[in-house]
């Protein structure tokens, strides 16, 4: 095997164009990128430099117009949409900016939807045992507009990590929380992170933040300019 | 800035966006509910009126004791109306040693002039419709006439002087009308043969007709012209006159498929509501830059006017086109029932449609679309700016206004629109809250469920508001359909049930006293079977308790014609196995010292007639007085004799009657009444299965109206149900995003959402299917007084016939949604 056997996340020679009125738009161009086990990454840049998308594509959430994305020694370009379901299902969870709770489902069925998804039959104990990592024991019936914003991302953190996720993506964690409660946010997913030995993927705009991780890359216009 | 011009092409615009299109298609399927009602209506009003020209063989009868005056004659003439001239007096007819009195009538070729003569030429044989009269020498007679002189086809008979060749069995004459229990047999024949038969002399009671026909404006103009001396014996009868039950039915009619109508209005209106509601909201932002721009808030109003106005009108029009194609439809399965095609329908359904359309619109939509002119420009910079929501009480009266306003125009009748649209709003409630209690109970067993009934049954509970919304639309549609299919089914074969298979199916009646014994032993031992006579006296009611009894004294046309003239009384001392008491006691032989009468239910309250009060009846010139001791329910339907007012033996026995029967007489044995006819010549037999089939054939085209009416309320229905997942499209989307994230299949999705649509379709089911029963137990209790067993097919059709719908309907308004890329996560932050 060569050295590429220990990352977890390839990008090799990404593209993503879309049309526009103005004719194709490059939101990402040559992207050539290698997260490797255990690694924690810092993605920043300004808004519209494609760092969402770069999110994306390496989460298999979307696919590229060009180059191909290899997570965890899968082509996500060979796959279709259910077949990169499966993918993210069993190796990859994700935090978000808006937390993304489903608002119908209590705090412990929001936990465990990941497991039920791939079929758990331990699915509300292993969420249990989540929610109680992150501190909400007392509070797995409450449905989300029951709970704060910093109470829902620990949700969304406790949901991430349930399904034991080789690589964890995170979109602007702290976004949507104040400094105090951002602070705790990002101390609990750093140490789940070192816990379970997850591979780290973070959108941020914030340097503090990024400064926290092994590594950061810059995006500037659709490309990398620090690796 | 021209308003109008901005309206339209934002119309064209915004018609792709979804709400607008459900708009539109709300009005569409609104009017084309009403207006297929009545072009329908319009049709049948005109089909009734010309049934009802049967009934006289004429648009227009002129009656009279003398000779119809030659001035009558020409003025039909001058108008250009169809004339036929005919006499009918009542004459004995002979063959050879038997001698008959019969009703003869003489007619010209021209009668009848609307509706068919039919006849057969064998007894009790088929029968055929004729286009002629009976030719100059020749008679047709009726079955009775043939019987009672022992004259078979081809023979001559005698009318006064002139001799007659029996040529046909008359077995139907449009005019016959009359009195059902007092015809003589009947005669028909030509008027070139009168004055051979030398009955017409000065004194002879002869009936003088003059048939008219023509066009509804020329006959309102002969009518209008017709000037009556007051001392003239001349009597003028229209459609209306003849037969003010048939109108008084056809408004019945009008005002029910109209009311159905304004359930399919009221349902749009609620689709209109939910979708204006999020064309509003997505409005917004448009508004605030419009607005920041320099448009002024009347301009505004103005543009959403405009569209609403346009997009009204337009569907409108579109709507009364499907509608006119529908009825069509509808009459294409009325031809084969009645053999009868009906006639062209006016323009007036275009009218009420558009009128409809756009009043709809504008009442559940423009109070949503008003709110915009409140927006304020600052919301360009601050995104949280939105106006009011709108007071719900301001949309509900604004809705039930509407819906009154509507109402009239369909059903004629302001305390039955008040009264519906009452119903209406409490089925409306019931039906909410029931649902939202059901969806409390169920949100209990969430956590016990699987994954994908998990995430349908919360999505069922977390938008319990829309989801009440499509429970309700779709729950009335199909609970109507549930009534008119297995409940109708149910009900009907438990009359059926209760109708014995040895149900009569004849009438006999004018049986003289000196005949019962003879007739009851006679058929007792043809029929192995025990027969009951029933006496029947003939009486005018004259006063109740003290005062005269006057048809000026009642306003209902019904009570007016009981109260004119005389109707059948009969006696026993015991009641009829079909009656039940309802107010007071049967009387007992031994209390037999006073006269009591016990009275129908239905005349007791049509002519306000109470237990204890004291009825005069007029028998024969005599005056009877006797005291109501009960009020009864007769099961009219059991198809046995039965009689409106009852007196106790002692006080009618000795007053001039005649006897009755219903009987059963299987086909195998129709020789007896042949054989029995022959015996007693002046007894009349009346066939009671064609009258049943006839029935039937009524029953079964008004069920088949009203179906087709419901059909347009499932589709109403269904537009709630789109508007209610357009109204969550974006949540939708965005969720289903957010599970593909998580590593949800499509197939989970999909799984997730059948799971949301089918506990909405049981819910609704088994609400569609309780209303159902509870509406089918009140009807067998209250209307048909019978036990029905609620069918447990119900059970299970209700559920998955909503269940079928909400998912079917459910999936196509959700495809966008599985489409969507779980990217938007990302994006929608």
């Amino acid at each position: 095997m060569d050295s590429n056997s220990n990352n977890i996340v390839q990008a090799k020679a990404l593209g993503k164009q879309v049309p526009s009125p103005e004719g194709t738009l490059t939101i990402l161009d040559d992207i050539n990128l290698s997260i490797k086990q255990g690694e924690s990454l810092a993605v920043i840049g300004v808004s519209g430099s494609g760092k969402s998308t770069l999110l994306g594509l390496l989460a298999g959430l979307d696919i590229p117009t060009s180059g191909k994305v290899v997570l965890n020694g899968t082509i996500l370009n060979d796959l279709d949409e259910d077949g990169r379901a499966q993918i993210r299902n069993q190796s990859v969870g994700f935090v978000f900016q808006s937390f993304h709770l489903l608002p119908g489902l209590t705090a412990l069925e929001n936990t465990a939807l990941p497991l039920e998804l791939a079929g758990s039959v331990q699915a509300e104990e292993l969420a249990k045992q989540k929610l109680a990592d992150v501190g909400l024991s007392e509070r797995i019936h409450h449905y989300p507009n029951q709970l704060s914003g910093g109470e829902q991302q620990r949700v969304a953190i406790a949901r991430a990590f349930a399904s034991n996720p080789k690589i964890l993506f995170a979109d602007e964690p702290t976004g949507n929380l104040d400094q105090k409660t951002g602070q705790r946010i990002i101390d609990l997913l750093f140490n789940m992170n070192k816990d379970n030995g997850t591979t780290l993927v973070m959108v941020t705009h914030d340097d503090a933040l990024a400064s926290l991780c092994d590594r950061k890359i810059i995006m500037a216009g659709g490309r990398l300019t620090t690796d | 800035m021209n308003t109008f011009k901005y309206a339209f092409t934002g119309l064209k615009r915004d018609w792709y966006s979804g709400e607008l299109r459900l708009i539109g298609i709300s009005i569409l399927i609104a009017v084309a509910c009403l207006s297929s009602v009545s072009f329908f209506t319009d049709r049948v009003r005109r089909a009734t009126e010309q049934q009802a020209t049967e009934l006289l063989a004429a648009d227009l009868v002129l009656i009279s004791s003398a000779k119809i005056k030659n001035e009558f004659i020409d003025s039909a003439n001058r108008i250009g109306l169809i004339i036929s001239l005919n006499e009918s007096f009542r004459s004995v007819v002979v063959k050879d040693d038997q001698l008959e009195l019969a009703e003869v009538k003489a007619v010209d070729s021209n009668y009848p002039i609307r509706g068919h003569l039919r006849t057969s030429d064998d007894l009790f044989s088929e029968e055929q419709i004729n286009a002629t009269v009976p030719a100059a020498g020749t008679a047709w007679v009726d079955s009775r006439l043939l019987q009672a002189l022992q004259v078979t086809l081809g023979e001559s008979i005698n009318v006064g002087a002139a001799e007659l060749i029996v040529d046909k069995i008359l077995t139907y004459e449009p005019d016959r009308g009359g009195d059902l229990f007092n015809i003589a047999p009947r005669l028909l024949m030509n008027r070139a043969d009168l004055d051979k038969t030398k009955l017409i002399l000065p004194g002879s009671r002869i009936k003088y007709r003059l048939l008219l026909g023509g066009k509804s404006e020329s006959i309102d103009l002969y009518r209008d012209q017709l000037k009556l001396d007051k001392n003239e014996n001349v009597r003028v009868q229209g459609i209306k006159d003849a037969r003010p039950e048939i109108k008084t039915a056809l408004e019945r009619a009008e005002q029910f498929l109209g009311l159905a109508a304004l359930v399919s209005i009221a349902l749009a209106g609620l689709a209109i509501a939910m979708s204006a509601q999020r064309f509003a909201v997505r409005h917004y932002d448009n508004c605030a830059i419009m607005r920041c721009l320099g448009l002024q808030q009347r301009e505004i109003s103005q543009i959403y006017f405009y569209q609403l106005m346009i997009l009204g009108l337009i569907c409108s029009l579109f709507g009364c086109a499907i509608g006119f194609f529908a009825q069509e439809g509808l009459n294409q399965m009325m031809i084969g029932m009645t053999q009868q095609s009906l006639p062209k329908p006016s323009w007036r359904p275009v009218f009420s449609g558009i009128f409809t359309g756009l009043i709809t619109v504008l009442a559940f939509a423009l109070p949503q679309l008003m709110r915009l002119r409140k927006i304020s420009p600052l919301r360009v910079l601050r995104k949280d700016l939105t106006p009011l929501p709108l007071n719900n009480y301001v949309i509900y009266i604004v809705a039930i206004i509407a819906l009154v306003l509507l109402s009239p125009w369909q059903s004629g009748d302001i305390s039955l629109t008040i009264y519906t649209v009452l119903g209406l709003f409490l089925t409306a409630i019931v039906l909410a809250v029931s649902a939202k209690l059901i969806i409390k109970l169920l949100k209990q067993l969430q956590p016990k469920l699987k994954m994908t009934a998990r995430y349908g049954l919360a999505n069922v509970s977390r938008r319990s508001n829309q989801s009440v919304m499509q429970i309700m639309g779709i729950g009335i549609g199909v609970t109507v359909m549930l009534l008119l299919t297995l409940v109708r089914t149910d009900l009907l074969a438990g009359w059926q049930n209760r109708l014995p298979d040895d149900a009569p199916n004849y009438f006999l009646i004018n049986i003289q006293p000196d005949q019962v014994e003879g007739i009851q032993n006679s058929l007792s031992i043809s029929l192995n079977n025990d027969i009951t006579l029933y006496p029947m006296i003939r009486g005018r009611l004259t006063k109740i308790n003290d005062s005269n009894v006057s048809p000026d004294d009642y306003e209902d046309p019904r009570a007016n014609r009981l109260a004119a003239r005389e109707f059948n009384l009969s006696y026993a001392d015991t009641m009829q196995d079909d009656n039940r008491i309802v107010a007071g006691e049967w009387w007992s032989k031994s209390e037999n010292i006073e006269n009591y009468f016990s009275v129908e239910e239905g005349i007791a309250e049509t002519l306000g007639i109470k237990v204890g009060d004291n009825l005069s009846y007029s028998i024969a010139g005599q005056e009877i007085k006797g005291k109501v001791l009960n009020l009864r329910w007769v099961e009219w339907d059991s198809l046995n004799a039965n009689f409106f007012v009852v007196s106790n033996t002692d006080a009618l026995m000795s007053y001039p009657s005649t006897f009755i029967s219903s009987l059963f007489i299987p086909d195998s044995k129709r020789s007896v009444l042949i054989d029995l006819i022959k015996q007693y010549p002046s007894i009349t037999v009346f066939d009671i299965d064609a009258i049943l089939k006839q029935v039937r054939a009524i029953m079964n085209q008004v069920v088949r109206t009203v179906e087709f009416v419901f059909i347009f309320t499932i589709l109403t229905g269904i537009a709630v149900l789109f508007a209610a997942l357009q109204s969550t499209h974006d949540e939708r989307t965005h969720e289903a995003a957010l599970m593909s994230a998580l590593g949800a299949s499509r197939k989970q999705i999909i799984s997730g959402l059948i799971a949301e649509f089918m506990l909405l379709g049981i819910i609704t089911g088994i609400l569609s299917a309780i209303a159902a029963s509870i509406i089918e137990l009140a009807l067998a209790e209250y209307v048909f007084k019978m036990d029905v067993v609620i069918n447990p097919l119900l059970w299970l059709i209700a559920p998955l016939v909503c269940c079928l719908i909400i998912v079917a309907t459910g999936l196509i308004g959700t495809r966008k949604v599985l489409a969507s890329s779980p990217m938007l996560v990302l994006r929608k932050t």
